[in-house]
């Protein structure tokens, strides 16, 4: 077993290679750009809202591994969600990412993330895209993770 | 062989990091300290502690002393002419900032120019933003071309006579280039333009002397120098400096207060007002005495050695890009990966005991020129060997693994 291997997990690696929804949205109704100006990474998250549930969900940019892996998995996990479901979903993200404490495990594929907590610096790459999602559905045009 | 027992001068380098045995390869970030230049600051704050220049006691007098005899040994080090020539300051960006704001701020009219490189950290291009903002001035810019090295020719176009003043470093950090500054320097001067240099990644490597460089001002910092951080170097000609205007008002940087007129104190103490990083200095002075003995010379040809065989190894993994190719270049390799974001490289390193950077090395505009939002960065120091090389190679080897 190699150090990082909690880290870079097969289904990270595959979204890194593969990621899904990795396109524009010509068709869409709240949009934002995320940056971490720490590592100057970007991601552009495009919704369909139909009322308050997320019909189509993409997104563009480039970042890391981590960050273009979390975007990806972000778009697969959202569609369909509403928004109350979509803010319960990043705070347990958030906490899973960072939180000492054990989380409850109500996040699906998510949870793949959680070996990010060991590495303080790359928590940023897991959220990025979410910031970006929270911002777009507040009706922000830009996130950062700073 | 000389190098061979540096490694344990470096307490930090015994230790393991996630089961395997540091490499240090993020030297142009900053370097590690010898047992030397600890043992000082702790010797100062065991024995010597006390404010300088202004008490008649013992530990007073000791402390002026030491924090006097490292200006000396930096002066020699440098070979500036005078003493009075060297002013201490937290490091190269503190340096760069009192420049731009005690020498050139008040020579620059509206729509005149300076001039920077398009390689230049961005310590070396913010503050001069500032006052040309300020000054409704302009900032111009000396191109780089695909092997990142200047070009030259272009400096001869930029220079007119709005040019107020010129400022370049004298070796990148993100791509290791060494800029022919004493072209440089000569076109500055033949078109009567002062100039001043960046050296924060070039004294740990290369042999400097004022009076055959003749920059007008040369900045580095301490702890890129073996050195702790919040001290370095900021020198300026003697008759450059006795003309300016003080950057910080303050205690020790005067001769005499009334609220009606304050009489400034003489150069260098002008520009140091407030209590110095007097532990810092001294250990400065400590650190340059270290690697003097070293010697400079024996310094660039080893870390020469080490660049060349980590770069012919580096060039044999065909996923490599090697960024910054110039022909003369100094302890930092650049790179990028197909398909491997930097910070991934990072963090895979990290795994393996290896401690490199990734990022854009605060020069965002040479990551723009090369269209890349990042680079994965080696640097190497006089404890770096080829063991250290090899294991970064079977690493990056390992990381191509996982990624492919």
């Amino acid at each position: 077993m190699n150090n990082w291997d909690d880290l870079y997990l097969e289904v990270i690696l595959d979204h890194n290679k593969n990621p899904r929804n990795n396109h524009k949205l010509e068709k869409h109704t709240h949009h934002a750009d995320g940056h971490n100006p720490l590592c100057g990474d970007r991601v552009s998250i495009n919704i369909l809202m139909d009322g308050e549930t997320v019909k189509e969900v993409s997104f563009t940019g480039s970042g890391c591994a981590i960050s273009t892996a979390s975007a990806s998995i972000l778009t697969e996990t959202i569609k369909n969600k509403n928004r109350t479901e979509i803010k319960n979903l990043f705070k347990d993200f958030h906490n899973l990412v960072t939180s000492e404490k054990e989380v409850e495990n109500k996040l699906g594929k998510l949870a793949i993330f959680e070996g990010v907590k060991k590495y303080p610096a790359r928590v940023k790459c897991a959220t990025l895209s979410w910031h970006a999602l929270m911002a777009a559905l507040e009706g922000e045009k830009e996130s950062t993770t700073e | 062989m000389l190098f061979e027992n540096i490694k344990k001068d470096f307490p930090i380098l015994e230790q393991e990091i996630n089961g395997k045995k540091l490499v240090y390869l993020d030297s142009a970030a900053t370097t590690q300290k010898p047992t030397e230049v600890i043992n000082s600051l702790n010797n100062y704050y065991s024995n010597n502690n006390s404010n300088i220049h202004r008490g008649v006691h013992t530990l007073s007098q000791r402390a002026t002393k030491d924090y006097e005899q490292s200006r000396e040994i930096i002066t020699k080090f440098i070979g500036a002419t005078s003493s009075k020539e060297i002013v201490f300051v937290r490091g190269a960006t503190e340096a760069i900032n009192l420049i731009a704001n005690s020498y050139v701020k008040p020579l620059l009219n509206k729509n005149d120019e300076i001039l920077i490189s398009q390689m230049e950290h961005h310590a070396n291009i913010v503050p001069w933003q500032m006052i040309c903002e300020e000054k409704k001035a302009k900032l111009r810019i000396i191109p780089i071309d695909n092997n990142g090295e200047l070009i030259l020719d272009e400096l001869n176009n930029l220079v007119n006579t709005k040019t107020k003043f010129i400022s370049v470093s004298h070796v990148s950090n993100s791509l290791g280039t060494i800029n022919p500054i004493d072209k440089i320097i000569k076109v500055a001067h033949q078109n009567n333009i002062r100039i001043m240099i960046d050296g924060a990644q070039a004294v740990q490597h290369l042999e400097i002397d004022m009076k055959k460089m003749d920059a007008d001002f040369y900045c580095f910092s301490g702890h890129k120098i073996y050195a702790p951080t919040g001290i370095g170097v900021l020198y300026g000609k003697k008759e450059l400096l006795e003309k300016m205007q003080p950057y910080q008002g303050g205690g020790d940087m005067i001769k005499s207060v009334t609220f009606e007129k304050t009489i400034y104190n003489d150069i260098p103490n002008r520009f140091e007002a407030g209590t110095p990083n007097i532990s810092g200095a001294i250990s400065l002075g400590k650190a340059i005495e270290y690697i003097t003995q070293i010697g400079i010379h024996n310094i660039t040809k080893y870390e020469n050695d080490l660049l060349n065989y980590a770069t012919s190894k580096l060039k044999k993994i065909n996923e490599i890009k090697i960024i910054g190719e110039a022909k003369e270049k100094a302890g930092v390799i650049s790179f990028v990966i197909d398909g491997i974001h930097p910070h991934d490289i990072g963090t895979i390193m990290d795994s393996h005991g290896i401690a490199i950077r990734a990022g854009h090395h605060c020069t965002q505009p040479v990551m723009d020129f090369y269209n890349i939002p990042a680079t994965a960065r080696a640097s190497f120091a006089i404890y770096n060997d080829k063991n250290d090389i090899d294991k970064l190679i079977e690493a990056i080897r390992k990381c191509i693994e996982v990624f492919s």
